[in-house]
C-alpha cells in the first residue's frame, strides 16, 4: 500500500540520517586545512631577517635535503615554549629549519634570538603575514616539514612538543 | 553548599514524579470517569514546584558566587554585576537545560488546568507523552549535565563569564526563546495524543490554536531579541549571519508559522489533517534537532555550548526516539477522513494557505539543508565545506517576490470559494508599487530588475495591508501580522541598499573627511569599572548639513576572563542608526575607525513586534470566544 | 507541461539571484571579505573578525584587488591554500550539486502535491 511505501522510506532516510549524524559526533569538528600531499612548496621572494636582502624560494630550498618552515614570533607566548625542540632538530644534519618571522618588530624578535638560540640556518621576515598565507597557515606557531621532493608531507599547528618531536626525528630519518 | 543539595534532590523528586505521573496517567485512561483524575494535577503541580525549586537554588547559587558548585564556578565570578549573576544562571549548558525543565514543566501543568472542557482521554494522553520528553530531559540533565556537580576544595574565585554575554538583551533573549521553543513540545504531545483519539478536527483546531499562537509569539520576539544582541555585539552592524544557532531557531519558527495558518483551515473545515499533525510533529522534533546540532560539538559556530560529544549521543538517540515514536503512532492510528481534493476550489482562502504551506517548506529545506549538509559531506567523503550567507540569499531572495504577492491575494480571498473584489484597484496599487519602487532603486548601485522587484512587492503588501486597516470587516490580527512582516522585508530591503559604511585609521585629534561629512576624533576618556577597563573614543561627527552626532566607542578589557571587546557606540533613531567602532591598529598610535550609517534598522525589529502583535490579537480573541 | 513551465520559471529566478543579491556592499573589497571565513574565530567571516589572520586576509584582498584580481581568482588563491571550507559560498561542484539543487526539487514537489490536490 502506498502508506506503506511512505513509512519504508521515510524509515531508511531516517536511520541513514542517524547514522550520519552518529559518525558527525565522533569527527573533530576543528577544522585544520587538509594537506594537499601533492602541494609542493609554494615559490616566493622574501626578505633575510639579518641582512634585509631578497631572497627567493628556489635558492632557500636548493639543497637535497629535509626542511623545515617555522612560523614564529617574540610576541608569540607557545613559540617561546617550542623553541628548545627546534634547538634540538637544528643539530640534526639531515634537515634545516628556515624560520618565518611573523608580524614582528625586528629588534624584539632578535632579542628573543639572542636570548634562546638560533636554529634557524635562514630566517625571513613576514612583515604583513602574506608569507604564512602562501603556506596555508593561520595561527602561530606552525611548522611544515617538506620532504626532499620539495612537497610538504606534514603541518603541524601550535607549538612543538616531545611528541611531535619524535614524529618529525622519524620523518627526517 | 544546601542550596545545591536542594537542588540536585529536587531534580530526583522531579523524575521520580515524572515516573508517577505517568502511572497515574495510564491508570487514569482506562478509568471511564470523564473527571480527569485529580491527583494527576497535583502530582503535575508538584513537579512544576520542584523543578522551580531546583532552578531557584542555581540562581541562589550564582548570586552568592558558590563556587562548590561546578557550573557556577566554570561561569560566574564574584565582580559579576548582580544582574549577569542571575542570568548567568542560564547562560550555559546545565543551566539552560534547567530552564528547558522549567518550561515543560510549566507548560503541562498549565494545559493541563486550562484544559477542562477538552476530553478526558486526550488529556491523559498529552500529559503522557510530554513525561516521556521530560523523563527524557531529566535523565539527561542527571546523567551528563548536572548543575550541581560538587568541587572540593572549593575554589576562592570563578572563571567568569564570557564579556559579550553581560547585556540585557541576551540575558532575557534564552527564556523567552525557550518559552517559543520548548513550547512546541505541547503541540507535539498534544497532536499525537489527538491522533489517538481521532480527534484531529475543527474543536480541536480551536483549542490547540492558543498553544501555537503561545510558542509562535515567544519565539519570533526571542529570534528577534538575539537579532538585536548580534547587531550591538558581534560584528559591524550585521544582525543575521545564518550561523547555525540562528537557523536552528528560524527553522520552528517556520513549521510553526505554516501551522498556524493551517490551523486556520482546520478551525473551519476538516481539510489538512494529515499535514497538521506532520507540521506538530516537525516543529518540536526541529526544536529537539537544533538542541542537538548545538550543543554536541558536531557545528562550529559563533555561539556554541560546550562541545561534549557524550552529551551529543544521549541528545541524538533521544531525538530519534521521539521521531520514531511519533512516526509510528502517526502511522498506526492517523485516519485520513475524506479525500481532501473534492473539496478545494483553487481561488479561496484554503488554497492561498496551501500556497504559503509550500513557500514556508520550500524555506525550510533551504534553511535546514544548508545547515546540516556540511554535516553530511563531511561524513561521506570528508570534504569540508562552508554553506554561508550567499548559499541562503540566492535560493530565499528570489522566491519572496511571489510570496509577497500571493500574500496580498491570500488575504483577501474568502473561505472556500471566493472571487477578488477590487481587482483594478490592486492592479493600480501594484503599478503604483512598481514605479515608487524603480524610482527609488535606480539612485543606488544595484541590480534594478531584482532590487525594483523585491521592493515593489513588498510595498503592494504594505499598501494593501494599510488600506485593510480601514476596512471596518478586516480581520485585525492578520492585517496586522502581514502588514508587519510586508514593513519588516522593506525595512531589510531599503535598509541593505541605502547603508553606508567608512573605514580608515586615525590618531587622537585626527580629522577625516569623507563624502557626507567630516570625523573629528576629539580625545581618548579611560574609565574603570567594576569588572573591566575601558578606553573609550571621543568623536564628533559633523554632516554636510552641518548637523552634529557625538558618539564614543569603547575598548574594554574584561579581567576575569582577559578578554578584549570592542563596544559599538550605536545613536537610534526613527529614520536611522550611526553606528562607530574602534579598534587598535597592532602596535600603533592609530585606532581602526569604522563608521556606518544605516537607514530604517529601527523599523526591521518594531516590524517584528508588530507581527507578534498579531499573534497577540489572536490570542486574546480566542481567549475572549470561550 | 506544467511542471516544464514552473520549472523554467525556477531557473529564471536563480538566473536573477545570480545576477546579484549580494548588494549588502556596493563595494566589492567588503563584499569579498563577508563571504571569507575567519579561520581563527568560530563562524565570523573576516569582515566581521579583528584576528591577526583577518587582518592579514583584509590587507591581502585590498592588494589582490589593487592588482586588479576578479573576486573568483581571489577566492581560488584563498581556496588552494585553505580549502574550500574557507569560502562561504559553496562553489557548484561535484561535491554540491545536491546541496543547490534539493531545496529546488522539493519545491517542485511541493507544487506537484498541491496541483494533485485540484485534480
Amino acid at each position: 500500500m502506498k502508506n506503506k511505501i511512505y513509512l519504508s522510506t521515510l524509515i531508511i532516510f531516517l536511520t541513514f540520517c542517524f547514522v550520519i549524524f552518529y559518525n558527525g559526533l565522533n569527527s573533530s569538528n576543528i577544522y585544520t586545512p587538509k594537506i594537499n600531499t601533492k602541494q609542493k612548496v609554494p615559490i616566493f621572494e622574501a626578505k633575510d631577517f639579518y641582512s634585509n636582502k631578497s631572497i627567493n624560494s628556489e635558492e632557500l630550498f636548493k639543497e637535497d635535503i629535509f626542511y623545515i618552515v617555522n612560523i614564529w614570533a617574540s610576541w608569540c607566548v607557545p613559540c617561546r615554549k617550542e623553541h628548545k625542540f627546534l634547538m634540538e632538530l637544528s643539530k640534526s644534519e639531515n634537515v634545516k629549519i628556515i624560520g618565518l618571522n611573523y608580524k614582528d618588530n625586528l629588534n624584539n624578535a632578535k632579542k628573543f634570538i639572542n636570548e634562546l638560540g638560533n636554529p634557524y640556518s635562514k630566517n625571513l621576515t613576514d612583515k604583513n603575514g602574506f608569507l604564512s598565507i602562501e603556506f596555508g597557515a593561520y595561527g602561530v606557531p606552525e611548522t611544515f616539514i617538506i620532504n626532499k621532493n620539495k612537497t610538504i608531507v606534514k603541518k603541524f599547528i601550535g607549538p612543538i612538543n616531545k611528541k611531535t618531536l619524535n614524529q618529525i626525528m622519524q620523518i627526517i630519518k | 553548599m544546601l542550596a545545591s543539595q536542594i537542588g540536585y534532590y529536587s531534580l530526583i523528586l522531579g523524575l521520580i514524579l515524572s515516573f508517577t505521573l505517568s502511572f497515574f496517567a495510564t491508570k487514569d485512561l482506562t478509568n471511564p470517569n470523564q473527571r480527569i483524575d485529580q491527583n494527576i494535577i497535583v502530582l503535575s503541580f508538584l513537579q512544576l514546584f520542584f523543578v522551580v525549586v531546583s532552578f531557584l537554588c542555581l540562581i541562589f547559587s550564582f548570586v552568592n558566587s558558590d563556587f562548590s558548585n561546578e557550573t557556577v564556578f566554570n561561569n560566574s565570578h564574584t565582580t559579576k554585576p548582580l544582574f549577569y549573576k542571575i542570568s548567568g544562571t542560564w547562560g550555559n549548558h546545565e543551566g539552560s537545560l534547567l530552564l528547558w525543565l522549567l518550561v515543560l514543566t510549566l507548560f503541562i501543568f498549565l494545559f493541563i488546568i486550562k484544559s477542562n472542557n477538552q476530553p478526558k482521554k486526550y488529556r491523559t494522553l498529552t500529559l503522557l507523552f510530554q513525561q516521556i520528553i521530560i523523563i527524557g530531559f531529566f535523565l539527561f540533565v542527571l546523567v551528563t549535565s548536572n548543575p550541581f556537580n560538587y568541587l572540593f576544595p572549593v575554589p576562592n574565585e570563578g572563571l567568569g563569564l564570557n564579556p559579550i554575554l553581560q547585556d540585557p538583551a541576551l540575558a532575557i533573549h534564552p527564556p523567552i526563546l525557550y518559552l517559543g521553543y520548548v513550547g512546541s513540545s505541547i503541540i507535539f504531545s498534544a497532536s499525537l495524543a489527538a491522533v489517538i483519539q481521532n480527534y484531529i478536527n475543527s474543536e480541536w483546531a480551536k483549542h490547540i490554536k492558543k498553544w501555537v499562537l503561545i510558542s509562535w509569539i515567544f519565539l519570533s520576539i526571542g529570534i528577534m531579541l538575539g537579532s538585536i544582541w548580534a547587531y550591538y555585539e558581534l560584528g559591524w552592524g550585521g544582525f543575521w549571519f545564518w550561523d547555525p544557532v540562528e537557523n536552528v531557531s528560524l527553522m520552528p519558527w517556520l513549521t510553526l508559522t505554516a501551522l498556524l495558518h493551517c490551523i486556520l483551515v482546520l478551525e473551519r473545515r476538516l481539510l489538512l489533517t494529515s499535514w497538521v499533525v506532520i507540521l506538530s510533529i516537525t516543529s518540536f522534533t526541529l526544536s529537539m534537532c537544533g538542541t542537538f546540532l548545538v550543543r554536541s560539538g558536531i557545528l562550529n559556530s559563533v555561539h556554541t555550548f560546550a562541545n561534549d560529544p557524550t552529551r551529543g549521543i544521549f541528545i541524538l538517540v533521544f531525538l530519534f526516539i521521539l521521531i520514531f515514536l511519533s512516526l509510528g503512532i502517526f502511522f498506526v492510528f492517523h485516519k485520513e477522513k475524506y479525500k481532501d481534493n473534492k473539496n478545494f476550489f483553487w481561488l479561496s482562502k484554503e488554497t492561498s494557505i496551501l500556497l504559503n504551506n509550500w513557500f514556508m517548506m520550500y524555506f525550510l529545506s533551504v534553511v535546514l539543508i544548508g545547515t546540516v549538509y556540511p554535516i553530511f559531506l563531511d561524513v561521506i567523503s570528508s570534504d569540508k565545506i562552508s554553506v554561508g550567507p550567499p548559499f541562503y540569499h540566492k535560493l530565499i531572495i528570489p522566491f519572496l517576490a511571489p510570496f509577497l504577492i500571493f500574500m496580498v491575494f491570500g488575504s483577501k480571498l474568502k473561505w472556500i470559494k471566493s472571487e477578488i473584489s477590487n481587482k483594478n484597484l490592486l492592479i493600480i496599487f501594484f503599478i503604483i508599487s512598481i514605479i515608487i519602487s524603480f524610482l527609488v532603486t535606480k539612485n543606488f548601485q544595484v541590480d534594478l530588475f531584482l532590487y525594483t522587484i523585491l521592493i515593489g512587492t513588498s510595498l503592494f503588501l504594505f499598501f494593501t495591508t494599510t488600506v485593510e486597516f480601514f476596512n471596518k470587516k478586516n480581520i485585525l490580527s492578520q492585517t496586522i501580522a502581514h502588514f508587519g512582516f510586508s514593513l519588516f522585508i522593506l525595512s531589510i530591503l531599503l535598509n541593505s541598499i541605502t547603508s553606508s559604511e567608512i573605514a580608515t585609521n586615525m590618531k587622537v585629534g585626527e580629522r577625516y573627511n569623507y563624502e557626507g561629512g567630516e570625523i573629528f576624533f576629539k580625545k581618548i576618556e579611560e574609565k574603570k569599572e567594576k569588572n573591566f577597563n575601558s578606553i573609550v573614543g571621543h568623536f564628533k561627527i559633523t554632516d554636510n548639513r552641518g548637523d552634529i552626532l557625538n558618539l564614543k566607542p569603547e575598548l574594554r578589557v574584561y579581567n576575569q576572563p582577559i578578554i578584549i571587546t570592542s563596544e559599538a557606540d550605536i545613536k537610534t533613531t526613527l529614520l536611522k542608526d550611526n553606528f562607530l567602532v574602534m579598534n587598535t591598529v597592532k602596535g600603533n598610535e592609530y585606532f581602526n575607525i569604522r563608521y556606518q550609517v544605516k537607514p530604517f534598522m529601527l523599523w526591521i525589529w518594531i516590524s517584528v513586534l508588530l507581527i507578534s502583535l498579531g499573534g497577540m490579537i489572536s490570542f486574546l480573541r480566542v481567549k475572549n470566544e470561550k | 507541461m506544467r511542471i516544464l513551465k514552473t520549472f523554467l520559471l525556477v531557473v529564471l529566478f536563480i538566473n536573477i539571484a545570480n545576477a546579484n543579491t549580494d548588494i549588502k556592499d556596493k563595494n566589492l573589497n567588503n563584499k569579498i571579505l563577508k563571504n571569507i571565513r575567519c579561520l581563527v574565530c568560530q563562524g565570523q567571516s573576516v569582515y566581521d573578525s579583528e584576528s591577526e589572520f583577518s587582518s592579514t586576509i583584509k590587507l591581502l584582498v585590498k592588494k589582490k584587488i589593487n592588482e586588479g584580481k576578479s573576486e573568483k581568482q581571489i577566492y581560488e588563491f584563498l581556496r588552494k591554500r585553505y580549502g574550500d571550507w574557507v569560502i562561504f559560498e559553496p562553489k557548484l561542484n561535484k561535491n554540491t550539486y545536491i546541496l543547490w539543487i534539493l531545496p529546488l526539487l522539493l519545491f517542485l514537489l511541493g507544487g506537484a502535491i498541491i496541483r494533485k490536490k485540484f485534480k
